[in-house]
């Protein structure tokens, strides 16, 4: 396998579709320019949930969108179920714990249940890589990843694109480093294809135990040791911990992983005067990123990354669902 | 008395590498003579045909007789990882019997009670029940202290033991072999060396015991190599692999393909070259087809829940016949690791073409180019991840027991 690294471009070929794809189920298999478009596409949102009381658009409007949630979540499914609502579709969410998957049935089951359903578009979540393809092959309707175990979160990627492209007016260029545990992270995994695509150079950040095989072939930088990789850098985004995935230790102890591996205002000061800090959510507060630094609004893009999902989501909502609508150019 | 002579076929002889026309009389379930026919006999015309000994499959999940019809095997042995398990000698006797008497089933018994690891099976009780091997199914034994004391109890009842090579202390919860593709999917992996850990306690304990060890599946270049320096040292090792080791790598996963999800996982493309090197330089003793059908309930999942196992039986042979076709091996070799090597090491009197021998012939057609195809397959599932190839080579005929099929 050759490098995974696609040339860093945004600019849009002559002839080909603004965004040729079906569902949206990871980064990868994205080109650069229709990363770009999504990015673009959202700044209309960002206007439009900015601007007071009527944040409503009327484009879904008759659109049944299904958030089927096989793995608890709280801020992406309500991000997701605010971001159709303002769109005007009809919004209705699953969770896994009510639903017949506790009663044996196999997922494409649940999946065909949903199809029969006649859903517009379907919002998934499940703790198995891959289960967000599988259920694709099987619907009529796109199909958003809403994460998928360890493999990908790409509306996380893109808000954080977004972010990062509004505080810092490009991504092309920027030195990205992204710290914790890699191994078990699907938003770290897409936020390397999404910011190595757009021309960022990225840094990751992990002890041995939390750091994949291969990880250079995403053209990324591996690093054991933060301080080292926090020189020079433009956006440090934190992961967190992800102990529900880990069988065995992989860790000593989180006062440890802090030690080690925590942003606190003495690391933060090895990286650019004005470096960004980012993080995903939900923040374990001590253990990988120390309270005053996430509360600092001025570093913090923390709060910003929550109001960018949104509107990306608005955006992936709106493009998926062009073709079904007949909206011209698309159909 | 079935007198029957078979003319004009290309046969394949013990230490020839390749085939020789000639004549072969059977009389009743045995070959009489080799290349001379009988007056008497009936005439069974082989022209254009390959006639080589029955395959039989070492290491194989169910008994699935229209599979094993297609791809030319006439005898398996069947691993114990059944439901329950083949750990007591009534299910042994009984297993046996299924195939008879067009295919013959060589129950391996259970080196430990339901394959827990622990606790000894009754293994002698299970060799009197007709069991030509002991195995410790699709798990790794972690006792390195249960694992000597078995290996002691089966050596001497001359019993081989069949073993999984994967340290699970490494391997975990691992779906995939560490690299870039089970990065990029997202799948837990662990390191290749988890095959080569095992594999060297193993040895160690295998020359320690004298007992004969056979690595079902080796199918990394760290693995290999361990077993070609105790080959030379003379321990009693053998060790084969199935086609899907040879001809994949952990590239089949891309798309989250769960036919390409097996045990051990496919692993890299360095590890693949050298297991076609191993193949050609004799390391390799056996090629089998780890036969597992699994039906969309077991396949049709997630990745990681989809349960491991390929339908193998019928492409084994076509999948085989590309190694002598890219000049590896040669048709006679290919039969040692297909028929004759496992007949020995089952102890049974068949695998090759020789006088007195059971008379389990197939008439092979080697370039008859056909489509693997999941959807067509006589296996119990088409769980192929081999699907949509096309390959050459398919079995016209067969005989079992000097009786045509």
């Amino acid at each position: 396998m050759t490098s995974l690294q696609t040339a860093s471009s945004d600019r849009f070929p002559a002839g080909s579709a603004a965004f040729p794809h079906k569902h949206l189920l990871g980064i990868a298999g994205m080109q650069p320019w229709e990363i770009a478009f999504v990015l673009q596409e959202a700044e209309q949102w960002v206007a439009l949930n900015r601007s007071g009381a009527a944040k409503h658009d009327d484009r879904l409007r008759g659109l049944t969108i299904i958030n089927a949630f096989f793995e608890n979540s709280t801020r992406t499914l309500l991000s997701f179920e605010i971001a159709g609502k303002r769109l005007g579709a009809d919004v209705v969410n699953m969770h896994a714990a009510q639903s017949s998957t506790k009663k044996g049935e196999t997922l494409i089951d649940t999946a065909m249940t949903l199809n029969a359903m006649r859903a517009d578009a379907i919002v998934i979540r499940h703790n198995s890589s891959g289960a967000v393809n599988l259920i694709s092959e099987k619907v009529d309707c796109p199909v958003l990843n809403a994460g998928d175990g360890t493999h990908e979160h790409p509306t996380q990627a893109l808000l954080d694109a977004l972010t990062i492209k509004r505080r810092k007016g490009r991504v092309d260029g920027l030195i990205v480093t992204i710290c914790g545990d890699i191994l078990h992270s699907r938003v770290a995994r897409s936020n390397m294809l999404c910011l190595t695509a757009l021309g960022a150079q990225v840094r990751v950040v992990a002890p041995p135990a939390l750091m994949p095989v291969g990880v250079d072939l995403f053209g990324v930088q591996p690093f054991h040791h933060f301080d080292e990789a926090l020189h020079g850098s433009d956006v440090v985004m934190m992961l967190r911990l992800q102990n529900e995935r880990m069988q065995g230790d992989f860790i000593p102890s989180p006062r440890e992983f802090f030690h080690l591996y925590g942003l606190d205002a003495r690391r933060l000061a090895l990286a650019k005067p004005d470096a960004l800090v980012m993080h995903p959510g939900p923040m374990n507060r001590g253990v990988e990123i120390a309270s005053h630094i996430a509360d600092d609004l001025e570093r913090s893009a923390i709060t910003e990354q929550v109001e960018m999902g949104v509107a990306v989501r608005m955006a992936c909502l709106d493009i998926l669902t062009r073709k079904a609508r007949g909206v011209e150019g698309w159909a | 008395m079935t007198r029957t002579n078979v003319m004009n076929g290309a046969l394949i002889l013990p230490g020839k590498a390749n085939a020789e026309i000639g004549p072969l009389f059977v009389s009743d379930d045995r070959i009489d003579t080799v290349g001379r026919a009988d007056p008497h006999g009936e005439t069974l015309d082989a022209t254009d045909l390959i006639v080589a000994p029955g395959i039989i499959d070492l290491g194989v999940f169910a008994t699935d007789k229209p599979a094993f019809r297609f791809g030319g095997i006439t005898r398996a042995a069947l691993m114990p990882d059944q439901s329950p398990a083949h750990d007591d000698p009534a299910t042994i006797r009984f297993a046996g019997r299924k195939g008879k008497p067009d295919f013959w089933v060589h129950p391996l018994a259970a080196a430990t009670k339901g394959l827990d690891g622990q606790h000894m099976a009754e293994i002698a009780l299970m060799k009197e029940a007709g069991a030509r091997g002991v195995a410790t199914g699709r798990h790794w034994i972690a006792d390195s202290g249960i694992m000597l004391r078995l290996m002691r109890y089966c050596e001497m009842l001359d019993l081989p033991l069949f073993v999984h090579s994967e340290d699970a202390g490494l391997t975990g919860s691992a779906v995939a072999t560490s690299g870039a593709n089970a990065t990029l999917l997202g799948l837990a992996s662990a390191s290749a060396a988890a095959e080569m850990l095992s594999i060297q306690r193993d040895l160690v304990l295998a020359e320690e015991s004298g007992v004969h060890i056979h690595f079902r599946q080796v199918t990394t270049a760290r693995g290999l190599d361990l077993i070609r320096v105790a080959k030379a040292k003379g321990v009693r090792v053998t060790c084969g692999i199935t086609p899907a080791h040879l001809f994949l790598s952990d590239t089949a996963l891309t798309g989250f393909r769960t036919f390409a999800r097996l045990s051990p996982p496919l692993r890299s493309e360095d590890d693949r070259l050298a297991c076609i090197a191993a193949i050609a330089d004799g390391t390799i003793d056996v090629l089998s087809s780890g036969h597992d059908p699994r039906g969309p309930e077991d396949k049709r999942l997630p990745f990681a829940d989809a349960a491991p196992g390929m339908a193998g039986a019928e492409t084994l042979l076509a999948l085989s016949l590309n190694l002598v076709r890219d000049g590896h091996i040669s048709m006679g070799r290919m039969f040692e690791l297909l028929a004759t090597t496992p007949g020995r090491i089952l102890g049974v009197n068949a695998g090759e073409i020789a006088e007195g021998m059971e008379a389990d012939l197939i008439f092979i057609d080697p370039e008859t180019p056909w489509q693997v195809d999941s959807d067509k397959m006589a296996a119990m599932a088409g769980n192929t991840p081999f699907d949509k190839l096309p390959v050459q080579g398919r079995v016209r005929k067969m005989m079992k027991g000097g009786r045509i099929l």
